[in-house]
């Protein structure tokens, strides 16, 4: 052994207890980081720690039912699962896109569009990119967790509708809220949730979505469920009784058919809406799921419009069906006196121009008084009322019954209509008005227009002694407003007798229409798409007319009033849209019989559901099953 | 010269404060693994801490001065054999840092970190004047540097910092100068740049996500920011053992090893950390005291040689879990996992052992 260490016992004392002093002020550092961590910003990170921890994946909440006045199931839903992309990890998400795209058949450009769009969103919520899960995508899914651990399904409730478009404009349908919608709703609304798009869906959304849970479930380091933590349940939405009468809506939409054109039955004592139709009509049970551009597209380019809710926006003009009121203006406002009567030679000369009646060419109505004249529909008569009364007196008259107004009814995106005046032509087209204008208004012609809930309103209101309940289609609807309109005893007795009178006298329009032992009043009216003169002259021949028809029963105080309007129709008012009326009040006295004979079998009888959508959720609920109990069993 | 040495003379408070952070280190492995596919790497654990214990023994029984008597040769094996594993090593994890040995991968470097402190003890031991002069300061610096080099090369950044503070400690408890000491730190600051740029891209990566960690969300980043979660979270008085869900979640990292401080913290919370900290500190003033007790010089400076590399590894390991330091990858002594890392540190409180038995002999 060498001796290099010999006798060298000077330890540097000092040096080694700066060192000893280096030691505690490095640990005293440490603590003091991990104070600053664990004590100081403790809450913080906890928090981050569960984010880290909980997934949350919401259990949407079931939409409200809506049953018809009897209490059965006009729209109901299903359950189905929806594909959710968490969105966490997005350099996961980017690797991974090509085999979800090709696992869920999807198109990768569509997903890169939609991840694009929604980039703007908080990465941690995820979002559906498959709205119906089939049983191979579950699996598909399932099989995945590890590998791709980005997938998840969501339980989901799907709106069923009666198919084929059954009450489709007045239920309207449901859609994935917009980007608008999401802003608006200043966070009620995620992206992918369900919101009423049109009709009574949009209307009554508030009440018919429920409150989503959330089941909470700990996710480990890769994404992988490991465990579960309490769930909060969804609250279901509230179911909505309406108005509709199953019945009579299956005689409306069964008249009205593949003709173009809308139904419109009222209780005017109530305001309650019978029945609701307006053809075509889309099935909504097609947009329930996602609805494509393109089918989206055809829709809205389609020549028959069957987005348009013909009940409420459908702005026509009413022909005939005016004359009712023209002959309540008449009446009360004695311009000219009731007792007036006119000359009808087939046709009218006013302002120098020739004005046909209908029966031009055919036969003449001679000397008819205001009974004969809605009894035969006499144009003639009314042409020199119009003239006699003005345009003015003709729309405050118009206007104070309800026209050129929205009626109110629960209903989104009503049209007003439109009454003409003195003043509306200066505003809108900078001319005085014509007085030869005057007289096609005089029976429903020009720029008069009206809605079929309109017309159902108005002279269901008229033939109510003044009295105009509003429209409504919630069964037990809170404030009904009404309106009054104070219209002499014999204004109304006359009005109505004459409307008996179209159906039930010898030579009324409405003869073919007439019920056996039932007070049925009405009116047709046929309105010229286009003059006679114009329609000739483009060698159109007779042209398209709208046929109108509005019927109520009983004469007085009635309890229902349908208006009926088939576009389109080269035939008489009466013959078009008469049938659908009859067919409806028939089926009300029918029903109302039965009801006091005591035979009433009110039992919910449930519409029929649609069975593919049905069994096709049923089977993904059933292989996700299986998945999961496979997955309980001990590894 | 060992002759009359006792089983009293062994330094047991000492051990006990090994043993007492060993079973930290124990507890919380099995509590990071057991409900995972790591399950059982407490046990194997145990059997390092095992093996450790004997080389230990074993290792204090033979007088230091013998032993660094072979400091040479000792220097040229440990040359010898990193540079043999950068020719023939086993690479894992990226990184050719491992020969086989018995059935096990040991990591080269942890041996020659071992072969440096006794070297420089050697050295150091030599330099007779009470001041270091500038020639010897090179000269170690020299020593140090080839090895340093070596390891840098593997790539292993962490254990070629290790190096470092041996080689300050040994300088500085041989007299380094003031002005020397500032010269130094001048030109280390000049060459940060430069060391810069020699940087592997994965290690510019950690020291940018270390100064810039929100750019960074899935990488060394996101490593700690999970450590900061697990940290943080655990608050005050800590989840629990084996309740802490980023620990039995996976979300930390590597949370048997490097970061089990991250998970211990989580669990236990402050006052888990207070005890960890509180042995660490016990342990290495314990060491610094065994120190200032030695023999002789060579004695004190093998001693303070396992200090600064302890100190060092206990410094940046714990400052990584708190995101105070760049990720490094420098276990945490005697509670991470890991085989050549245990038998490292058990071989150099077996120095430190030997240093005490032979206090007061003579």
């Amino acid at each position: 052994m060498s001796y290099w260490f010999r006798n060298d016992n000077r330890l540097p004392q000092e040096r080694l207890a700066a060192a000893s002093y280096v030691i505690v002020g490095m640990i005293t550092l440490l603590l003091l980081g991990f104070w600053k961590l664990q004590v100081i910003d403790s809450d913080k990170y906890g928090v981050m720690a569960e984010r880290n921890r909980v997934r949350s994946i919401p259990i949407i909440a079931p939409r409200g039912r809506m049953l018809d006045r009897d209490g059965r199931v006009l729209v109901d839903n299903y359950p189905s699962f929806s594909v959710l992309l968490l969105r966490d990890d997005m350099s996961a998400v980017e690797k991974n896109l090509p085999a979800i795209a090709d696992g869920l058949g999807l198109s990768l450009d569509d997903l890169k569009d939609q991840l694009n769009n929604t980039g703007a969103l908080p990465k941690f919520q995820p979002i559906v990119i498959k709205p119906e899960a089939t049983p191979a995508d579950v699996a598909f899914i399932e099989s995945h967790r590890a590998d791709i651990p980005l997938l998840e399904m969501l339980m989901v409730h799907r709106r069923r509708y009666l198919p084929g478009g059954f009450m489709a404009h007045a239920s309207g349908y449901v859609g994935e809220v917009s980007e608008q919608q999401i802003e608006a709703g200043n966070g009620k609304y995620r992206p992918g949730d369900v919101a009423g798009k049109s009709g009574l869906e949009r209307q009554y959304n508030d009440m018919l979505v429920g409150t989503d849970g959330m089941r909470r479930v700990i996710v480990n380091s890769i994404g992988k469920e490991v465990g579960r933590l309490t769930q909060q349940e969804a609250i279901p939405g509230k179911q909505i009784q309406l108005t509709i009468d199953y019945d009579l809506q299956q005689v409306a939409e069964t008249g009205l058919g593949d003709k173009k054109g809308a139904v419109i039955a009222l209780d005017p004592r109530t305001g309650e809406v019978l029945a609701f139709a307006s053809h075509p009509a889309p099935d909504p049970n097609d947009f329930a799921i996602r609805v494509s551009k393109e089918e989206w597209q055809r829709l809205n380019e389609d020549q028959g419009k069957p987005l348009l809710n013909r009940v409420t926006q459908a702005q026509l003009a009413p022909g005939s069906v005016f004359k009712i009121i023209m002959a309540t203006a008449m009446l009360e406002s004695k311009t000219p006196p009731q007792n007036f009567t006119a000359f009808c030679p087939g046709y009218g000369i006013f302002y120098g121009q020739m004005h046909k009646c209908w029966v031009y060419g055919k036969k003449s109505h001679g000397v008819v008084n205001l009974h004969e004249a809605i009894v035969q529909s006499c144009d003639v008569f009314f042409y020199n009322v119009g003239m006699r009364m003005g345009i003015d007196t003709i729309s405050k008259y118009a206007k104070m019954l309800g026209l050129g107004a929205k009626t109110g009814i629960d209903m989104p995106s009503e049209e007003s209509g439109l009454v003409p005046s003195e003043e509306w032509v200066q505003r809108v087209y900078h001319h005085k008005w014509y007085p030869g204008s005057t007289i096609s208004v005089s029976i429903g012609q020009g720029s008069v227009m009206v809605t079929p809930l309109q017309v159902a309103y108005v002279i269901g209101g008229i033939a109510s002694g003044g009295e105009f309940k509003q429209p409504h289609m919630l069964k037990d609807a809170q404030n009904v407003s009404e309106k009054r309109v104070e219209l002499a005893e014999s204004t109304v007795e006359q009005v109505t007798q004459g409307m008996y009178g179209v159906i039930n006298e010898a030579g009324g329009t409405g003869n073919s229409v007439k019920l056996q032992g039932i007070e049925f009043c009405g009116k047709s009216g046929t309105a010229q798409m286009m003059s006679y003169g114009a329609a000739s002259r483009l060698g159109l021949g007779k042209g398209k007319n709208d046929g109108w028809f509005v019927g109520f029963a009983p004469r007085r105080d009635p309890e229902i009033i349908v208006a009926a309007v088939v576009e389109d129709t080269s035939e008489h008012g009466g013959t078009a849209a008469g049938p659908v009326v009859r067919d409806i009040v028939k089926a009300y006295y029918d029903k109302k019989e039965k009801k006091t004979q005591g035979q009433s079998t009110a039992q919910a009888q449930k519409p029929a559901e649609s069975p593919k959508a049905a069994n096709k959720a049923e089977a993904a609920m059933k292989v996700a099953q299986q998945i999961s109990e496979k997955k309980q069993q001990p590894e | 010269m060992n002759e009359g040495t006792t089983t009293r003379d062994y330094d047991w408070w000492l051990l006990a404060i090994v043993a007492a952070i060993c079973a930290l280190g124990v507890l919380e492995i099995y509590s990071a693994t057991h409900g995972s596919a790591l399950v059982g790497m407490h046990s194997k654990q145990i059997r390092w801490l095992v093996i450790g214990f004997v080389l230990m023994f074993i290792l204090s029984r033979i007088d230091y001065h013998l032993i660094m008597d072979q400091a040479p040769v000792l220097y040229i094996i440990g040359i010898t054999a990193l540079v043999a594993v950068l020719l023939v090593g086993h690479t894992r994890f990226g990184a050719k840092r491992w020969i086989p040995v018995l059935g096990e991968f040991l990591q080269v470097s942890e041996l020659v970190k071992l072969i440096i402190i006794i070297v420089l003890a050697r050295f150091f031991a030599e330099v007779r004047t009470d001041e270091l002069s500038l020639q010897d300061l090179i000269k170690a610096g020299l020593l140090v540097g080839i090895p340093l080099v070596l390891i840098l090369k593997q790539p292993d950044l962490g254990t070629a910092l290790v190096l470092m503070p041996m080689l300050i400690v040994g300088a500085f408890l041989a007299g380094l100068q003031w002005k020397h000491a500032a010269v130094i730190v001048l030109i280390g600051v000049l060459m940060l740049p430069v060391g810069w740029h020699f940087l592997k891209p994965y290690q510019k990566e950690r020291v940018t996500s270390f100064l810039h960690p929100e750019e960074d969300a899935k990488g060394s980043g996101y490593q700690v920011l999970q450590s900061k979660i697990a940290v943080g979270s655990g608050g005050f008085w800590g989840k629990g053992f084996g309740n802490g869900s980023q620990n039995q979640l996976g979300y930390i990292p590597v949370r048997y090893s490097d970061f089990i401080m991250s998970a211990w913290a989580e669990e236990q919370g402050f006052k888990g950390v207070l005890l960890a900290l509180g042995l660490y500190m016990a342990l290495l003033l314990r060491l610094v005291q065994n120190a200032q007790r030695a023999k002789d010089r060579a004695g004190m400076f093998l001693v303070m040689g396992v200090t600064a590399a302890l100190g060092f590894h206990v410094l940046v390991n714990v400052a990584m879990v708190i995101g105070a330091m760049p990720v490094t990858g420098i276990p945490l002594p005697l509670m991470s996992y890991g085989g050549s890392a245990t038998l490292f540190v058990f071989l150099a409180i077996g120095l430190v052992m030997n240093v005490r038995l032979r206090r007061f002999v003579n």
